[in-house]
């Protein structure tokens, strides 16, 4: 967050306007305040229930309406997308961390060992990551961090791809010849040289995968994989609430706006990365 | 990369959140629109006269269909059609119209003569004798005969040396055909309930493919089926019984249960049974909704060898802390039938509906046997539920809140139904479960047969010796009332030690279109689309 | 031709490493077929002697062995769940899936192609605001909620679509292909969003390039230039993108299928892997890995052919 607003505030000075890292900022501000505001504060309690308060539409007060155990809709968006954000951050931490190593050892390596390696990425990307979380969630259970491990894995090949891609076109740079002939140990050559060099592609695929967990992890939540009841998911509870979409349709389109608005504000973010390079 | 269009494309950016925000507001004041008017209205008979018009249009278009048709959805794909195999409760209820036993049951739960005609039963228990009806028919137009029946029993006693498909078939000592018309079964030990099982299918002895060529003596016989998809049946037309008044019948699998009120509506089915109360307040007015029960114990099932339910006052206190109809209230809008015991009110004489009342929801009653029993702190547990199961999930979640109250706090762990049967089912790794427990045939011999301590599908690991006392004084009764007054007392044991914490047995909703009538609940699984029928 | 005999060499080998993923994964999964099968009814006899019966008890090694045997003769085996044969049932589902993905296809390409070189053309136009503006908002909707809307506009509010009304084709190719429509549309839409994107920046990109003055300077008009240098290049990224949407259209309906209950491969999929069915989940995933591959060579070779400098990588 730090480095990011430094970021932001040296591109103001070279007197660039960046539109989309400005709303990108203000997007995912907003969410982010709302979560951390939803770590001390709620309005309710995300779990108390309400028998007599089934249901309800907006008002005054429950400016989300209810769902179906009387529950303040508002209170439960607050805690889940602390649970989303949660998810979408391992995710990205597991995929892009292991997958960068793995695609650095393979890119700059290369021969047997980068061979046999990208076949399994191969095999992995062969069918597709939905399906790949759902063969882990059936292997380590469901729950917030089982499915955040799974989505991680399955995020993996994806970045292990970027990044050897990224390993290729380097290691047979100048400044890396340099480093060889100079004697530096190849660990310290991947990790030291040539990965602050693929940061700026790595950044914006990072802000990508922020989406696609985003987006997955509500894919998972609809086919009944995800977050421990009572707590939810925002795609947890969006998968709940769609079957109220007759009766309720607030209750549907205020959820699904909450993920809206969280997906666009990691794109224009990623968008405004790209334009920083 | 394209610098001179940043400014501009800031632009377009900007308006995307516009749009949003916007969509938001409009989402917002639509909203209290609406709210205005329902609060001046009761909130189904809003949704009701909104959708008038359209339910009107709908039936214009719907008169010229065909009412000798009728597609009925399913939540889950039939497991076999091989009806020895098929263990499914969604599939057993299908089954239901193509097959049929020696004997049938009724909508009451009486069982009556269908491929036989009449039985005996000896003095003691151990000699059944059946007669054959005559001249019923099988699906491929031959007649059953007492090799057809002999087939049917041995394949489920597994009298070829294999085990036994139905445990209790382990029992029969064996079959023999005394003439052509009638089938001689004896027992190795007395039990006078045993013509419960004689439900079982009769298939010819001659069909060597039972799953892909179903051959059958209900009012139905198969037509096709695809995975997923669906599975047809028609009418037969030479049953012996009752015919049946729809010719064709569709079973389509409505994966989705999101989906199941928008087909109802769109007319791409014709019938739900089970949906949920949520669902069916969602509907319009062109259908019927018959109500039942699901013939179902939910409970929240506890490990009675694990810590710390292996104390009787702790089981009791949770027994006190918690409040059926609350439950009711959350999960199916206070519908469903409140039980304090193994055993469901649809089986009249042994069901006691006294033990509901054996604890009544006291908090200081709870806390003050927690003290007792040395957790005046509290404890934690975790409740497994099986995610497939929307109400159980609901119910706990409910239970969770409710356990607050008396300090205990309980998290809840959804998990695949094929990890709850591994984890909890088989190998009784479990602290508690939110389940319904329902009964395979309508004797409470199969409701109660599980809390025996030896039982291998005692999965609560529950253990007391006058309850198995009670019981086998009631399997061994051949007295009707005095085997009725021994299984109430098993049950009265049941609520009084808390076994589990009883709820209810829970509400089941059936949406017909209104295009046809007569759907019939029976109180076990089962579908009886014999008795649907055109309402003109 | 050597470069394609060694991509399919590499195919077969990446196959070969699904098929023991795939088995060795399944067999870490907790549950158990034989468990399924008979759920609450189970003893443990009977357990036992379907476990037998159906060869469970063997050492994985061996099971890998006698499935992967099999399924180098053709056959799949039969389903645990469905009790007929994985090949049949799989053969009657493919088609569906498959028209399903083409249709997207074909529905992502004819919006995104000309939607793309328009708003290139007139960029930073109204329209071309007004497209971005959609494109990141359809971007930004889970796959199934964008179903479910759609389901409920065009189903319950304008009711020119029967919700859950699907027929087989092989009942009704055309009322087959009508039903399709909607849901190839709520697959497509975010594909299309992601190409036309895609296709306009290349375009610019490719607008700016030296090349493409010299082409102006000679005199070219502009709709010439266009079509004829700078289309030609800025496809070469485009068309791997749909290469790869075109693979994730075959592969990953699954939830799509589910929303618009379509009973095509996916659904099958799911319900498979929810009832332990491995012989159906193998085959289903060998299948999608080898449809997924071959397109993924097929661009490849595509690649080449629309720019042949290129030297790939691998």
């Amino acid at each position: 967050m730090k480095k990011f607003l430094s970021l932001f505030k040296k591109n103001k000075a070279t007197g660039q306007r960046n539109t989309f890292l400005l709303l990108g900022t203000i997007l995912t501000g907003i969410i982010l305040l709302m979560v951390i505001v939803g770590v001390f504060y709620t309005p309710y309690s995300p779990t108390k229930m309400d028998a007599s308060a089934k249901l309800q539409g907006i008002s005054l007060k429950h400016i989300m309406g209810t769902d179906n155990m009387g529950r303040d809709v508002f209170s439960r968006v607050l805690y889940g997308s602390r649970i989303t954000l949660i998810i979408a951050t391992f995710t990205i931490l597991i995929g892009a961390g292991v997958g960068t190593v793995i695609g650095a050892l393979a890119g700059y390596f290369g021969g047997m060992f980068g061979e046999v390696t990208m076949r399994i990425i191969d095999a992995m990307l062969a069918f597709p990551s939905i399906l790949l979380s759902l063969v882990f969630v059936s292997l380590f259970g469901t729950g917030t961090y089982q499915v955040a491990v799974a989505l991680g894995i399955s995020f993996v090949p994806s970045f292990a791809r970027i990044v050897r891609g990224e390993f290729l076109r380097c290691r047979n740079m100048d400044y890396v010849e340099v480093a060889r002939l100079q004697g530096v140990s190849n660990i310290r050559i991947i990790f030291v040289h040539i990965l602050p060099n693929t940061v700026g592609v790595l950044l914006s695929s990072v802000m990508i995968g922020f989406n696609n967990a985003v987006l997955a992890e509500a894919g998972l939540s609809f086919l009944g994989i995800g977050a421990q009841p009572p707590y939810a998911s925002l795609g947890k509870m969006l998968s709940d609430a769609q079957g109220y979409l007759f009766s309720r349709p607030s209750y549907v389109i205020s959820i699904g706006l909450v993920i809206v608005l969280m997906v666009l504000g990691f794109s224009f973010l990623g968008e405004g990365i790209k334009r920083i390079q | 990369m394209m610098k001179k269009g940043i400014g501009r494309r800031g632009l377009s950016t900007l308006l995307v959140v516009l749009t949003t925000l916007t969509l938001t507001m409009s989402g917002c004041s639509g909203k209290k629109a609406e709210e205005s008017t329902a609060d001046a209205t009761n909130a189904t008979e809003n949704t009701s006269s909104g959708k008038d018009g359209k339910a009107e249009t709908a039936d214009n278009t719907a008169s010229s269909d065909d009412l000798s048709k009728i597609t009925i959805g399913i939540p889950q794909d039939i497991d076999s059609m091989d009806p020895h195999i098929a263990q499914a409760a969604g599939t057993r209820e299908v089954l239901f119209n193509v097959y049929e036993g020696l004997v049938k049951p009724d909508q009451d739960g009486n069982l009556q003569p269908a491929i036989a005609s009449e039985y005996t039963i000896s003095e003691d228990g151990k000699t059944y004798t059946f007669t054959l009806r005559e001249g019923v028919k099988f699906h491929d137009g031959s007649t059953v005969t007492a090799e057809d029946v002999k087939y049917s029993i041995e394949r489920n006693a597994g009298t070829d040396g294999t085990d036994p498909l139905i445990s209790a078939f382990s029992n029969i000592d064996s079959v023999e055909i005394a003439d052509d018309s009638t089938v001689v079964m004896t027992l190795k030990e007395a039990n006078t309930e045993f013509l419960a099982y004689m439900t079982v299918a009769i298939i010819p002895a001659s069909n060597e493919d039972p799953e892909g060529n179903p051959v059958g003596t209900g009012p139905y016989k198969f037509v096709s089926r695809s995975p997923q998809e669906n599975v047809i049946l028609t009418k037969f037309d030479e049953y012996w019984g009752e015919p049946a008044y729809i010719k064709d019948i569709t079973l389509k699998v409505e994966a989705n249960a999101d989906s199941i009120v928008m087909d109802l509506e769109g007319g791409s089915i014709d019938m739900f049974a089970r949906v949920t109360s949520a669902q069916m307040s969602q509907l319009s007015d062109k259908f019927d909704v018959y109500e039942g029960t699901m013939n179902l114990v939910q409970a929240l099932y506890l490990n009675n060898a694990e810590e710390p339910f292996n104390n009787e006052q702790v089981r009791q206190a949770l027994c006190y802390a918690i409040s059926p109809q609350e439950i009711m209230d959350f999960v199916s809008d206070g519908k469903g039938t409140e039980i304090g015991s193994s055993m469901f009110p649809s089986f009249g004489k042994y069901f006691d509906a006294s033990l509901s009342e054996t604890y009544n929801q006291d908090i200081d009653k709870a806390k003050q046997l927690l003290a007792e029993a040395g957790y005046s702190n509290g404890f934690d547990f975790t409740i497994t539920v099986p995610s497939n199961y929307t109400q159980h999930v609901d119910t706990a979640q409910v239970l969770v809140e409710e356990f607050k109250a008396i300090g205990v706090n309980a998290t809840i762990q959804e998990v695949e139904w094929n990890t709850w049967l591994d984890d909890v089912y088989t190998n009784r790794n479990f602290q508690s479960t939110v389940i319904g427990v329902d009964a395979s045939t309508l004797t409470a011999y199969a409701l109660l047969s599980r809390f025996r301590s030896d039982a291998h599908n005692n999965f609560i690991n529950y253990n007391d010796a006058s309850y198995d006392a009670a019981f086998d004084a009631a399997v061994n009764a051949t007295d009707d009332a005095e085997k009725t007054k021994n299984y109430k007392e098993c049950e009265k044991i049941l609520s009084e030690t808390a076994a589990n914490v009883y709820i209810q047995d829970l509400p089941e909703f059936v949406v017909l279109n209104k295009k046809f009538t007569g759907y019939t609940f029976y109180p076990l699984y089962a579908q009886d689309f014999s008795k649907i029928k055109p309402a003109k | 031709m050597r470069y394609v005999l060694k991509k399919v060499l590499s195919m077969v080998l990446t196959l070969f490493v699904v098929s023991l993923c795939v088995f060795f994964a399944f067999s870490l999964i907790p549950g158990d077929p034989v468990t399924r099968m008979f759920g609450t009814e189970a003893t443990p006899e009977l357990i036992a002697q379907y476990r037998a019966k159906m060869g469970l008890n063997d050492p994985i090694l061996v099971r890998y062995f006698r499935w992967f045997i099999a399924f180098l003769q053709g056959d799949m085996g039969t389903s645990y769940d469905y009790k007929i044969p994985v090949a049949g049932m799989l053969a009657e589902k493919i088609p569906i899936t498959l028209t399903l993905a083409i249709m997207s296809f074909v529905i992502m390409v004819i919006i995104s192609i000309p939607l793309g070189i328009y708003t290139a053309k007139y960029e930073n136009g109204i329209i071309d605001h007004v497209i971005s503006v959609i494109n990141q908002i359809i971007m930004a909707v889970p796959p199934f909620f964008s179903g479910i809307l759609l389901t409920f506009f065009f189903g319950v509010i304008l009711k020119i679509f029967m919700p859950g009304g699907f027929v087989s084709y092989t009942k009704d190719v055309q009322g087959f292909l009508k039903y399709l429509i909607l849901p190839a549309f709520a697959i497509a839409l975010p594909k299309a969003a992601m190409a036309t994107k895609l296709l306009r920046g290349s375009v610019i990109d490719e607008a700016g390039k030296d090349y493409t003055r010299t082409a102006y300077s000679r005199g070219n008009t502009t709709n010439g230039v266009l079509y004829r240098h700078v289309l030609k290049n800025a496809m070469i990224p485009v068309v791997t993108f749909m290469g790869m949407a075109l693979a994730d259209m075959v592969a990953g309906s699954i939830v799509i299928e589910q929303v618009f209950g379509i009973p095509g491969i996916s659904r099958i999929l799911l319900s498979s892997i929810n009832n332990r069915d491995y012989p159906v989940v193998e085959a289903i995933i060998m299948g999608i890995a080898i449809m997924v591959l071959v397109i993924n060579l097929l661009v490849d070779i595509i690649y080449r052919i629309i720019n042949p400098r290129i030297e790939v990588e691998e």
